[in-house]
């Protein structure tokens, strides 16, 4: 594209965004409302609540993946983190029994999961990025995405499997977790998860000229005097975490945030991830209500959103794969 | 000479096969059969073994031949050593076709079901090659690549109508491949896959010829469309019959032709036996595994297959890397 390459300025579109998320979440709040508005309030609040929350999760967790890979086409659902956190989730009922795992503090609970979730994606994935990414480049991202997909197979079965073992109570506990659906959100793991991002966005904030440096790539980073090896690894630490958060809230979904984060490049035209950061987020919300908003109000039923967005964001990933192979 | 180990491995995975029928929650043994009921009436481990452990196994031995053979074959006519028909989106494809047809025209008769399956297989593995025409392939790892995210695309197709009208238990039923409800009357379909897997054996030179590319292929007097269109149809009728009557068995097509190549090579007439002999094996295997593991329920093979699949995909393709890099 020639001239008209800039003709927004970001601060036009981040703000023409802000204003379009804020409509779509007036509309879902007031849209086809009857009966008692405190109800109403409380019952969607929850879920605009919850969907934000999300949206902010994989949005940034996909941004700052896509940078430390320095890969469009790479996000953590691809690589198999959310299949990843469901089977320590199985496993951690499986080994110590739905009693124990059900009888915990959720905020304890949620933070074993977190912990043991970080720990094992922190170690599989830095050996994945250090022992099997060197050499030739190209090869190498598509072995990775070939890897991480059948890792995500891989977790995906080890969960049937020990779902099918498991004795059916305890599979109750964790069945109840493990679904994409914004209608039924535990309202005291939102406020524990509310907390995390917010901890977890701060540390990063004041990140985020590193991340610019990251972006550059590996060895232009430690030539600008980065950490690097430190620094992907607290990335990848974050990145565990937010998963883990939008996972436990509503479950996976896998292309979501390889859309809002190449949107976010699309309209932004910067690299800067103080812009960047800001816009997937907010995409990420707006695709999210408004999504809803269309799919209650227009088509009248509720949890298909994340069937939706896998279609979408299935064929945006392989136009995004066979544009960049032709490249 | 290796041509003398055939014979071997066809008598060990007949030794499984007989173990597979007395695996079970019925007691079926040979004292239980020859025993003998007075009166004449067909005692009821008889019974069992005819109507259910016979079909079961014969549907395993048939099932994991056609499903190999499948996977060797597409890898031939695609070029590609990681693609077989759930990473090519003809199983998913399949099930689209299974859905559409339980949707539209539940009255169909299961000969009718599986034309309509393996028409949008042939399809999807159509849109599949022309998906990879576009592609220039730098690396061959695009190619399972591009056939997975397709098949997550028309699954995600599959899903959202299953959704709307309550038929998402019996997707998941194609999705995952299973033999406990493989009884006599209900896998007949799978000879029909055993018929193919016969033609794909006569036709082996052709395939041969036809996996070393068009130009190759026509210098050497081959019609590379004909042959590339037959193997096609061959490949979609079989899934189709498998996944109509037992389900998905993911990876398997993958895996025994990657095994049998490295041990073998590449000539497909050569390896045809074996492929068919190891699928059947590897099959027969898991749901043994499957049945024992925690007896008296059971795992589905889709599951074993997945894990087990999932572990030795990983291999090869870590391995291969450490050669290339």
């Amino acid at each position: 594209m020639p001239a008209d390459r800039r003709l927004l300025s970001p601060t036009v579109v981040l703000g023409g965004l802000s204003a379009l998320t804020l409509l779509s979440i007036a509309l879902f709040m007031t849209l086809g409302a009857r009966g008692k508005w405190d109800f109403i309030l409380a019952f969607r609040g929850t879920k605009i609540a919850a969907m934000v929350l999300v949206g902010y999760a994989v949005a940034v967790s996909t941004v700052l993946f896509q940078t430390i890979t320095n890969n469009r086409i790479l996000t953590p659902s691809v690589m198999g983190f959310d299949h990843l956190y469901r089977m320590i989730q199985t496993v951690l009922v499986f080994q110590f029994g739905s009693g124990l795992v059900a009888s915990l503090d959720p905020r304890l609970r949620f933070g074993v999961e977190v912990a043991s979730m970080v720990v094992f994606s922190g170690l599989l994935y830095w050996w994945l990025f250090n022992g099997a990414g060197r050499g030739d480049n190209r090869r190498s991202l598509h072995l990775l995405l070939l890897v991480g997909i059948v890792f995500g197979v891989l977790f995906r079965s080890v969960t049937n499997f020990l779902q099918r073992i498991i004795d059916p109570n305890a599979f109750l506990t964790v069945q109840d977790r493990l679904f994409a659906n914004f209608n039924r959100v535990d309202v005291e793991l939102l406020t524990v998860s509310a907390l995390v991002v917010l901890a977890v966005s701060l540390a990063g904030w004041r990140w985020r000229r590193t991340f610019d440096v990251l972006a550059l790539g590996r060895d232009a980073a430690v030539n600008l005097g980065v950490e690097h090896r430190r620094a992907v690894m607290a990335v990848l630490v974050m990145v565990s975490i937010l998963v883990s958060v939008s996972t436990a809230l509503v479950g996976p979904v896998t292309f979501f945030g390889l859309l809002v984060a190449n949107l976010a490049y699309l309209v932004i035209r910067s690299h800067r991830h103080a812009l960047i950061l800001p816009a997937a987020v907010l995409l990420a919300v707006l695709t999210l209500v408004a999504g809803q908003l269309v799919l209650e109000r227009v088509f009248g039923y509720n949890a298909a959103l994340s069937i939706v967005i896998e279609f979408v964001g299935g064929l945006a990933f392989l136009f995004i794969l066979v544009r960049g192979s032709a490249r | 000479m290796p041509i003398a180990t055939l014979p071997l491995a066809t008598v060990g995975i007949g030794l499984l096969a007989v173990w597979s029928l007395f695996v079970g929650v019925s007691d079926v043994s040979l004292a239980t059969l020859f025993g003998g009921t007075p009166g004449g009436a067909p005692d009821q481990a008889t019974q069992v073994l005819l109507v259910s452990r016979l079909p079961r196994t014969l549907a395993l031995i048939l099932a994991g031949a056609a499903m190999a053979v499948s996977g060797l074959l597409l890898q031939m006519l695609v070029r590609n050593r990681f693609v077989e028909p759930s990473t090519a989106g003809t199983a998913e494809s399949a099930i689209f076709g299974m859905m559409m047809v339980s949707l539209l025209a539940p009255e169909m008769p299961v000969f009718g079901r599986m034309a309509v399956a393996s028409l949008c297989a042939l399809a999807g593995t159509g849109l599949f090659l022309a998906i990879l025409r576009q592609v220039p392939l730098r690396s061959p790892l695009v190619v399972p690549l591009v056939g997975i995210m397709l098949g997550g695309v028309i699954t995600a197709m599959t899903e959202f109508i299953a959704y709307r009208q309550d038929l998402i238990q019996s997707v998941r039923g194609w999705e995952t491949g299973d033999f406990s409800a493989i009884l006599l009357g209900r896998y007949e379909l799978l000879w029909l896959s055993a018929a193919l897997t016969g033609v794909a054996y006569l036709a082996a030179d052709r395939f041969t010829v036809a996996g070393m590319g068009r130009d190759v292929a026509t210098n050497l007097g081959i019609d590379h469309r004909k042959v590339m269109a037959l193997g096609l149809v061959i490949v979609s009728m079989t899934t189709a019959a498998v996944i109509a009557t037992c389900g998905m068995i993911p990876f398997l097509g993958l895996i025994v032709p990657n095994i049998v190549s490295l041990v073998r090579g590449d000539n497909m007439r050569g390896s045809l036996p074996w492929v068919a002999l190891m699928g059947a094996g590897l099959v027969l295997a898991c749901d043994i595994a499957g049945r024992l593991v925690i007896h008296p329920y059971e795992i589905p093979i889709g599951t074993m297959m997945g894990v087990i699949g999932s572990a030795l995909f990983l291999y090869l393709l870590l391995r291969r890397n450490g050669h290339a890099g």
